[in-house]
């Protein structure tokens, strides 16, 4: 696990711990795995009540933008190590395949443009090998805090 | 119809009116986000049931496996802590793709609070 430079302020290890028993997050089990300097990797282990189809016992689609919209949302609070009120703007997921059932998937976000008000972000998501993802994902983010 | 475990995750319920398949996600500690405000993520599943309800119902019968292949979601306004609503409209079925728009509203459905896009793959039994 990658330990954070001295002088950070945000820690996205103590916020998602801060999330685990409330909302959304805390239901799905989301779990922090890691982050650098402008990513995080989240962790959401497979769950039957999540399952979107029940034949094959495929994880539903939904559970993965979640893990995406946050591994991206907290990706942004570590760049800019600061923690700054922020709402999606939009999201689009492509679902490059069906996550194995009874694999961890993993959601690594990256945000790789802050500007004034808009942060832009990008991120992967995978159940075991990073070079053979389940999804990927492009979005924006705005700051709500008018400045 | 029925809505898969992930529906009842979110506490979804169904209603079949006029219109179609009409999906209602009332509140609950499940879909909070943010203080105050419904998760982006339990608003988009919403709204990716609600596309796949609509296509299956525009389908027919139940021989037809739906599959997204990516879902583009534009987000309005913040969602309250109320019912939340949500309805996909099949803007075209071909034979192997088809395209659905969604809208997820409050207590107005012409302030929409988001809205999706989706492209699904179709795979016909036979």
């Amino acid at each position: 696990m990658t330990t954070l430079p001295t002088g950070r302020s945000f820690d996205p290890a103590a916020f998602i711990d801060t999330f685990r028993s409330y909302g959304h997050n805390g239901a799905l089990g989301t779990r922090f795995v890691q982050h650098g300097p402008d990513w995080v990797e989240l962790a959401l282990d497979y769950d039957e009540k999540l399952i979107g189809n029940t034949e094959t016992g495929v994880l539903a689609s939904g559970p993965i933008f979640s893990l995406m919209d946050m591994a991206t949302s907290l990706a942004i609070w570590v760049r800019t190590d600061i923690f700054r009120p922020q709402a999606t703007l939009d999201m689009r997921v492509d679902y490059l395949r069906p996550a194995t059932p009874g694999r961890t998937v993993f959601g690594r976000g990256e945000c790789y443009r802050v500007a004034r008000r808009i942060a832009f972000v990008r991120g992967q998501a995978h159940d075991g090998d990073p070079n053979d993802p389940v999804a990927h994902v492009a979005g924006t983010f705005m700051f709500l805090d008018g400045e | 119809m029925s809505l898969p475990p992930y529906a009842d995750f979110l506490g979804l319920k169904l209603i079949m009116d006029a219109e179609g398949p009409l999906l209602l996600m009332p509140n609950s500690d499940a879909v909070l986000g943010r203080p105050g405000f419904l998760h982006g993520g339990a608003i988009s599943g919403l709204l990716e049931i609600a596309g796949i309800a609509a296509l299956q119902a525009s389908l027919g019968d139940g021989s037809t496996r739906v599959k997204p292949i990516n879902v583009t979601v534009d987000f309005m306004r913040g969602g309250r802590l109320v019912d939340t609503y949500a309805r996909g409209r099949v803007t075209r079925v071909g034979q192997r793709i088809a395209n659905v728009a969604i809208e997820a509203w409050q207590d107005d459905p012409a302030r929409p609070i988001a809205a999706a896009r989706m492209n699904m793959s179709l795979d016909r039994a036979g």
